[in-house]
C-alpha cells in the first residue's frame, strides 16, 4: 500500500492519529513522573509505602476497631477510613428519607407544605456546605454543657460533648440472640414473598410490616430474656470531667451527619419531584378510576416507575455525599483525611497519603455506582 | 507492585509534577531578583504573630521575618507574610511557596532528617503544658483522667499528649482541632476541659479569653520544645545566612548592641567582635554573600534579641513571659551565639 493511500484511507489514518496522540499522552506522562521523582530526591524525601508499618503515636477519639497511640500509620487509616464509611452510610440513609419525603411533599396540593419544603430545598441547596457543617458544629457546642446537661432517665445524657448512650456489654450466650435476629428476618422475608404469592393469587392481603416488625424485634427480645438476660448495659455515670462508661455520640459526628444528610436530601427531593413529574398524569387517573386511594396511587404506581427517572442522578448524590464527607476536617471529625493530613504531617509522606486518599474514594465510589446499577438494572421497565 | 506505582505517579502527577523545581541552589539569588523575603508565619498567635489595627504583621516570629529581610534585602518592610496553619507549613516550605518558615516549629529529629528541612537555630526554649479553668478544682495534669482534651493537629503536641497519657496510665478524649483559634473556641465553649499546646502559646491565648482569670496553666511541662526557624535542606548559603542572622540578634544582646546605638557602634569600637559582627572590620559580610552591614540593618529592623523579647512577649506586654530557659547564658538561661570570628 503506498503512502498516500493510508493517509487518504479513513480507517486507517483515524488509528494512526489514536497512536499518535496515545505517544504524546506517554510522553507527557514520563515527563511528569521523571520531573516528580528528580524534584522528590533533590529533596531528600523518600517516598514508597513503607512508613504505613511505624508507629502512629497519636490518638483517635472515635475507634470502631482497636486502636491505640502504639497502633501503626495503616491501622489509623483503616479507623479512619471506617469513620468515613460511619458517616457516608448513615448520611446516606437519612438523605433517602428525608430527600423522598421532601420530594413528594414539595408536590403535596397543600399550599404551605409545598412551600415550606420548597423553603427548605431552595435554602439548604444555595448555602455552602462547609457553612452548613460548621453552622451545625456551632448549635451542638451551645447545647447544655457536661455539669448541666439534659438526661432521659439517667440512661441517655444529651449535652455539648455529644450524646451518651449506654454500651451492651456482651456475655458468654448471646450468640443465640443474634440467630434469634437473623432467624426473625429470614422468616419475614419468607412470609413477604408468601405474602406476595398469594395477593397475586387470590388478591387477599396478608399484613407483612406488622408481622415482620413483630418476629424481628419481638424473637430476639423473647430469646434475650429466655437465655437470662446475657447482655448487660453500661450505664453512663458522672465523673469527674467527662460521663464515665456508656458509648459516646460526639458532636462532630452529628453536625457532619446532619449536615451532610440535610443538604444531600434537598438535591434528593428535587430528583424526586423530577421523577414523579416524569410520570404521565394519566397513570394517576387511571389508578384513581381502579379505586385506589392517593397514598397507595403513590407507593404502588407512580413511585415504582418515577424510581426509574430517580435511580441515576441519586446515584450521584450518594457519591456526592460520600466525598463531601471529607470536609470533617473543618469541624475535626475523625475521617480519613483528617487522620491522613495528621499523618501526613508526621511522617511527611505527602504524595503517597494523597494517594491513599484517592485510591480509598475510588473504591467506594466506585462500589456504590456498582451496586446503584445493579439496583437500576432490577428495577428497569422489562420491555417487550 | 505495577499498581502502587501507578497510583503514587498519578498522585505525583498532581501535586508536584508542576510545581516547577524548587530552587534549592541559590535562594538568595531568586529573594534578590523577587525583591521580597516569603516568610511563613501562623495565623494568628498573639505574640508570636497577629495583626495590628492597620493590619500589619507584628510579634516575635515576624520580627525575625523583618530582620533578615533587612540583613538580606536592606528593607524590613520587604517581608511578604504567608500564614500557615500546622498541616500546610511543611508543604508550603517544601514546594517553595514560602523561603523561611518563621512559625513557633518545634525542632526534631525527624523534621529535620527525614522531611528534608534545615533547622537554623533556637529562637524560643519552650515546652507543652496545659490551660484548664480554675472551677475544675485540678491543679496538675496527672489528675486529667478522663477529660477532653483540645489539640491542634499536626503538631508535636498531639504526639507528647499521647505519651504523656499512655506513661501516666490515664485515659483521655482527643478533640484535634486544625487551627488555634479554633481550638480557643472549642475550648470556651466547654467542648474540652483543658487546652493543650506550647507555654508560650497558653499565655498568649489566655490573654484573648474574656476573663483570663478564670483559667490556670498547670504547673506541669511535659516536653521540650525548641521553637526556630528553618529552611529547606540543600542550600547551605540560605540556611547560614538565616542562622547568622539570627545568631546576631543573639549576640548583640550580649554586646549591648542596640536598635538604638548600632549604627553609631558600627562606625569602629574598641571590642573586636563588635567590629566583625557590624562589619568595621574582617569581611564576615561578604562570606555570606551579603555586604558588609548586614547585621547593623537585621538589628536595626527590630533590635536585638533582647528589645524584640520585651517587645512582644516579655512581662510588660499582655502575655508576661519571663525570660527564663531564654536569657542569655549569663544570666541564667541557655541562650548562648556562637562567637563571630
Amino acid at each position: 500500500m503506498r503512502v498516500q493511500r493510508i493517509w487518504t484511507d479513513e480507517r486507517a489514518r483515524g488509528v494512526i492519529l489514536q497512536l499518535l496522540l496515545i505517544l504524546a499522552l506517554l510522553l507527557v506522562l514520563a515527563f511528569i513522573v521523571s520531573n516528580t521523582v528528580a524534584n522528590l530526591q533533590r529533596a531528600g524525601l523518600a517516598s514508597g509505602y513503607g512508613f504505613l508499618g511505624s508507629t502512629a503515636s497519636f490518638d483517635i477519639n472515635q475507634r470502631l476497631i482497636q486502636y491505640d497511640s502504639t497502633s501503626t500509620y495503616g491501622r489509623a487509616f483503616v479507623v479512619g477510613g471506617l469513620n468515613t464509611i460511619l458517616v457516608a452510610c448513615l448520611g446516606i440513609l437519612a438523605a433517602t428519607i428525608i430527600g423522598f419525603v421532601a420530594g413528594v411533599m414539595r408536590l403535596s396540593r397543600n399550599f404551605f407544605i409545598s412551600r415550606i419544603v420548597g423553603a427548605y430545598v431552595e435554602f439548604t441547596r444555595n448555602v455552602p456546605l462547609l457553612i452548613q457543617i460548621i453552622f451545625w458544629w456551632v448549635v451542638i457546642l451551645a447545647l447544655p454543657k457536661v455539669r448541666d446537661g439534659i438526661s432521659f432517665g439517667d440512661t441517655l445524657f444529651l449535652n455539648n460533648r455529644g450524646v451518651r448512650l449506654p454500651a451492651p456489654i456482651i456475655e458468654d450466650g448471646a450468640g443465640i440472640i443474634l440467630v434469634a435476629l437473623a432467624l426473625g428476618i429470614a422468616i419475614t422475608w419468607q412470609i413477604a414473598r408468601r405474602a406476595r404469592k398469594r395477593q397475586d393469587e387470590t388478591g387477599q392481603i396478608f399484613p407483612v410490616v406488622r408481622t415482620g416488625f413483630a418476629l424481628i424485634i419481638g424473637l430476639p427480645l423473647v430469646t434475650y430474656f429466655l437465655a437470662g438476660s446475657p447482655i448487660d448495659f453500661d450505664i453512663p455515670v458522672a465523673g469527674k470531667f467527662n460521663l464515665k462508661g456508656g458509648f459516646n455520640i460526639t458532636p462532630e459526628l452529628v453536625a457532619l451527619w446532619v449536615a451532610l444528610s440535610t443538604y444531600t436530601g434537598a438535591f434528593i427531593a428535587e430528583v424526586v419531584r423530577a421523577g414523579i413529574l416524569s410520570v404521565g398524569k394519566g397513570q394517576t387517573e387511571a389508578s384513581g378510576a381502579l379505586g385506589l386511594r392517593p397514598g397507595l396511587t403513590m407507593r404502588k404506581i407512580i413511585l415504582p416507575q418515577a424510581l426509574r427517572v430517580i435511580i441515576p442522578p441519586l446515584t450521584s448524590q450518594y457519591l456526592n455525599l460520600t466525598k463531601n464527607s471529607s470536609l470533617a476536617v473543618a469541624i475535626g471529625y475523625q475521617d480519613i483525611v483528617s487522620i491522613g493530613d495528621t499523618i501526613m504531617n508526621q511522617s511527611g509522606q505527602a504524595l503517597e497519603v494523597i494517594s491513599i486518599y484517592m485510591l480509598f474514594y475510588l473504591t467506594i465510589s466506585v462500589l456504590t455506582s456498582l451496586f446503584m446499577n445493579w439496583y437500576n438494572a432490577r428495577i428497569a421497565l422489562v420491555e417487550r | 507492585m505495577a499498581i502502587r506505582k501507578f497510583l503514587s505517579t498519578a498522585a505525583l502527577a498532581g501535586t508536584v509534577a508542576f510545581a516547577g523545581l524548587p530552587a534549592q541552589a541559590a535562594t538568595l539569588d531568586d529573594v534578590k531578583a523577587a525583591g521580597e523575603l516569603k516568610c511563613g508565619i501562623n495565623t494568628g498567635l498573639p505574640g508570636f504573630a497577629e495583626t495590628d489595627d492597620s493590619g500589619n504583621w507584628r510579634g516575635f516570629d515576624v520580627a525575625y521575618c523583618r530582620a533578615l529581610a533587612a540583613a538580606v534585602l536592606g528593607d524590613p518592610d520587604k517581608v511578604k507574610y504567608v500564614s500557615l496553619t500546622g498541616k500546610n507549613r511543611f508543604p508550603a516550605l517544601q514546594s517553595g511557596e514560602v523561603d523561611i518558615l518563621s512559625r513557633n516549629t518545634t525542632w526534631t529529629f525527624s523534621r529535620d532528617v527525614d522531611l528534608g528541612f534545615t533547622f537554623i537555630g533556637v529562637s524560643y526554649y519552650d515546652g507543652q503544658g496545659f490551660i484548664g479553668r480554675k472551677a475544675l478544682g485540678v491543679d496538675s495534669a496527672t489528675g486529667l483522667d478522663g477529660a477532653s482534651i483540645c489539640i491542634q493537629t499536626g503538631t508535636t503536641t498531639e504526639l507528647n499528649l499521647a505519651d504523656f497519657f499512655r506513661v501516666n496510665g490515664i485515659s483521655y478524649e482527643p478533640v484535634p482541632i486544625e487551627t488555634n483559634s479554633e481550638a480557643r473556641a472549642a475550648y470556651e465553649a466547654e467542648r474540652c476541659d483543658v487546652y493543650t499546646t506550647d507555654a508560650s502559646g497558653l499565655a498568649a491565648t489566655r490573654t484573648t479569653f474574656d476573663d483570663p482569670d478564670m483559667h490556670m496553666v498547670f504547673p506541669e511541662i511535659i516536653s521540650k520544645e525548641p521553637l526556630g526557624p528553618l529552611v529547606r535542606q540543600g542550600d547551605d548559603q540560605w540556611a547560614d545566612i538565616a542562622r547568622w542572622t539570627l545568631n546576631a540578634l543573639i549576640i548583640a544582646e550580649e554586646l549591648g548592641i542596640t536598635k538604638m546605638n548600632a549604627k553609631s557602634m558600627a562606625g569602629g569600637s574598641d571590642n573586636p567582635e563588635v567590629n566583625r559582627l557590624l562589619g568595621s572590620e574582617g569581611e564576615l559580610g561578604a562570606m555570606l554573600g551579603l555586604d558588609g552591614m548586614w547585621a547593623v540593618r537585621a538589628i536595626e529592623a527590630e533590635g536585638n534579641y533582647a528589645e524584640i523579647f520585651d517587645r512582644y512577649l516579655g512581662t510588660s506586654t499582655k502575655l508576661g513571659l519571663a525570660r527564663g530557659l531564654n536569657a542569655l547564658y549569663k544570666d541564667g538561661g541557655i541562650l548562648y551565639a556562637p562567637p563571630f570570628r
